[in-house]
């Protein structure tokens, strides 16, 4: 029992952080209809810029924290969206695509030349403390992991149904002529979404890097587990990314632990087919038509 | 607008394809002698390969600067594999074309089964950081490793298990790739014949971050010792769920648990591991070579950087005796040979190599104490 609830303990907390950048996904889907994939790199790089504040210019951890914030929306949102996104746009979903391909590789690899290949010791931002529940061991890092990702959830649910800004940022989504025609300044609504995304992003990066270390790579395998979450989820559904990350996370230790350690990096991929064939549009997704 | 997209794609299909093969360096002058590091500079295995490729180039500068060997100057050029076992040995093919001497690397062993067929159709000799035991059980004459295999490290840790600790139930975490399953298999081997049970076999993937199902089978397996065989960044985030969880029996390595860069990882969760090593950068023989590394460099290195210098310093010694390059008769001159550290400086250690380029060498017991790797032992070459 004590094991049992150990590993689901232990998947949830890093499900929550699969959730986080599971969620810039389904953001950016909505706002510019494609798929980032140097989303993963999105949640490495925050983690170097507070390294670089805190070994660099000797700051605290607040302040470092405060820079990396800072630097990941302007670079990660800003620059991302005027450089990158702006340009390509016209060129229908594909160019794009590529284009995020290659800042996925471009991001790795600057990060590699430029602070080396060795994965770095991140501090932690909560006490090192174990409490014991039931005989299974759960760090206060892993408590607080998921209660970040379930309040960042709510948050921005509530922040895009309830406030008038939010609803403006939903109308640009799911038509931008015609919130256009209603007086939505809609560039600024898009601009607003990669803000939140690139926020998103850095917030994973500080909670998962004291855990997984720093490291030029720690995108490849956290944008795969997050774009496989967002699927599974709807890619249309904040709340999707959440139950998809969750999900992923519990299922990958479950099936470690009580069936097979040699597939489990297969199991993401196996779930994604089960629910593609039995509801194409995510366990909590809805169906949604556009022009092609 | 189709047109367009398809030449996007092209271009950035070409572009990959480009950077992918492309060596970091300029074609040899003449007047030197070529020696290419195929490495694992990107990727998984980057840390290892950049240490390898950082230690050889260390030793060629030294080489160098004292007149290089039979009078030419060492060039090495740097091939990123990007631990891709199909790019090294894509890149293997490209460093033996431009007319290579001797190869360097590569480092991980899943890269080296792979590219060494390419290096032993061309005849050309190999030093490779690799440590799984197939490399060297292929009947290839050359291929010759830095440092010793599997099958000669993982046994030197039966007495421990077996007399010290006394473990009657063993646990073992590996990796899943060819160096973790090379290790692997040896263990499982020497448990056998020393009648202690494994009672929990838990591979994990390379780049795993996520322990905490390994460490709680692991727990719950009853195991009253662990053997940890995998990389070093898994190894620290194998400690650190190992403490989370308060998994209490001793830990045992081979090679990398007690790595600096593991201990500075792990957070402190690393005190009390033990580990065999072949080369232990905390071993007074290598105070010197450290200290030219860290100032060269302005970093620690790990093990591979004494592989990579070592390997270099080999190179020259076998051929000043065979006073040429030639490749064939380097590769039979180094079978059977041994390198007195007495009169071969660059080699730190005596170091010898059999008829299979397996490399036999005083080695190392050591525990992390305080936040320090402490070699508390060595063992006798055999």
């Amino acid at each position: 029992m004590s094991e049992f609830l150990q590993v689901v303990l232990s998947g949830l907390a890093t499900g929550s952080i699969y959730a986080l950048a599971a969620i810039g996904f389904t953001l950016l889907w909505q706002a510019a209809q494609t798929v980032n994939f140097a989303q993963g790199e999105f949640v490495m790089l925050p983690a170097f810029f507070v390294l670089i504040a805190l070994h660099w210019f000797g700051w605290p951890l607040w302040a470092a924290l405060l820079f990396g914030l800072a630097t990941a929306v302007v670079v990660l949102g800003l620059l991302f969206k005027k450089v990158v996104v702006e340009p390509m746009l016209p060129n229908t979903g594909l160019p794009l695509i590529i284009a995020t391909m290659a800042l996925s590789i471009f991001l790795k690899e600057g990060t590699k030349k430029f602070y080396g290949a060795e994965a770095q010791p991140f501090p932690p931002l909560f006490p090192q403390e174990t409490l014991h529940v039931f005989g299974a061991a759960v760090s206060a890092q892993d408590i607080l992991n998921l209660t970040v990702s379930l309040a960042v959830v709510v948050a921005l649910t509530l922040f895009l149904n309830r406030t008038r800004t939010g609803r403006c940022i939903q109308a640009t989504a799911q038509n931008p002529a015609v919130a256009e025609i209603l007086g939505v300044k809609t560039k600024r609504m898009v601009l607003y979404t990669f803000l939140i995304n690139a926020a998103l992003a850095a917030l994973a990066s500080f909670l998962i890097s004291p855990v997984y270390l720093a490291k030029f790579s720690n995108g490849e395998t956290l944008g795969i587990f997050a774009f496989i979450a967002a699927i599974v989820g709807g890619f249309n559904q904040i709340r999707g990314a959440l139950v998809g990350g969750l999900l992923i996370g519990v299922l990958d230790n479950l099936t470690a632990t009580y069936i097979t350690t040699s597939y489990r990096a297969a199991l993401p991929l196996v779930l994604l087919i089960v629910v593609i064939l039995w509801r194409p549009y995510g366990l909590v997704g809805t169906s949604e038509g556009r022009e092609v | 607008m189709k047109r367009r997209a398809l030449l996007v794609t092209a271009a950035a299909a070409a572009t990959s394809a480009f950077v992918a093969v492309a060596p970091v360096g300029t074609a040899h002058a003449a007047g030197t002698v070529l020696i290419p590091c195929v490495c694992e500079l990107s990727g998984a295995g980057a840390v290892s390969g950049t240490n390898y490729r950082d230690g050889a180039h260390l030793a060629i500068k030294e080489i160098n600067a004292a007149g290089g060997i039979l009078g030419k100057k060492i060039e090495m050029t740097d091939y990123d594999t990007q631990t891709d076992p199909q790019t090294s040995r894509a890149l293997m093919q490209k460093a033996i074309d431009s007319g290579a001497y001797v190869v360097m690397g590569t480092v991980y062993s899943g890269s080296t089964i792979v590219n060494m067929i390419v290096a032993q159709r061309a005849g050309v000799p190999q030093i490779t950081g690799s440590e799984a035991p197939n490399i060297t059980q292929k009947g290839n004459p050359y291929i010759f490793r830095t440092s010793s295999g599997a099958e000669k490290g993982v046994p030197s840790l039966t007495p421990y298990f077996k007399h010290t600790l006394k473990t009657k139930k063993i646990a073992v975490a590996w990796v899943n790739n060819d160096f973790g399953k090379g290790g692997h298999d040896v263990f499982i081997k020497q448990m056998k014949k020393a009648g202690i049970q494994v009672v929990a076999d838990v591979p994990s993937e390379q780049g795993q971050v996520d322990f905490a199902a390994d460490v709680a089978k692991i727990k719950q397996s009853g195991a009253q010792a662990a053997f940890v065989y995998l990389n070093e960044e898994e190894d620290a985030r194998f400690l650190r769920e190992a403490k989370k969880q308060g998994l209490k029996i001793p830990l045992v390595g081979e090679v990398t648990l007690t790595g600096q860069k593991v201990i500075d990882l792990s957070g402190g969760a690393a005190e009390g591991a033990f580990a065999h090593v072949g080369l232990a950068t905390s071993a007074p023989v290598f105070k010197n070579f450290v200290k030219k590394f860290r100032d060269a460099y302005n970093r620690d290195t790990d093990h591979n950087g004494i592989k990579g210098y070592i390997g270099i310093y080999a190179i020259k010694y076998v051929t000043e005796m065979i006073g040429k390059f030639d490749r064939k008769a380097f590769a039979k001159k180094m079978h059977g040979l041994t390198l007195k550290a007495s009169k071969y400086p660059g080699m730190m250690l005596d170091t010898s190599w059999d008829n299979t380029g397996e490399m036999l060498r005083t080695s190392f017991m050591t525990e992390v104490k305080n936040g320090k790797q402490v070699v508390i032992g060595t063992v006798p070459a055999e």
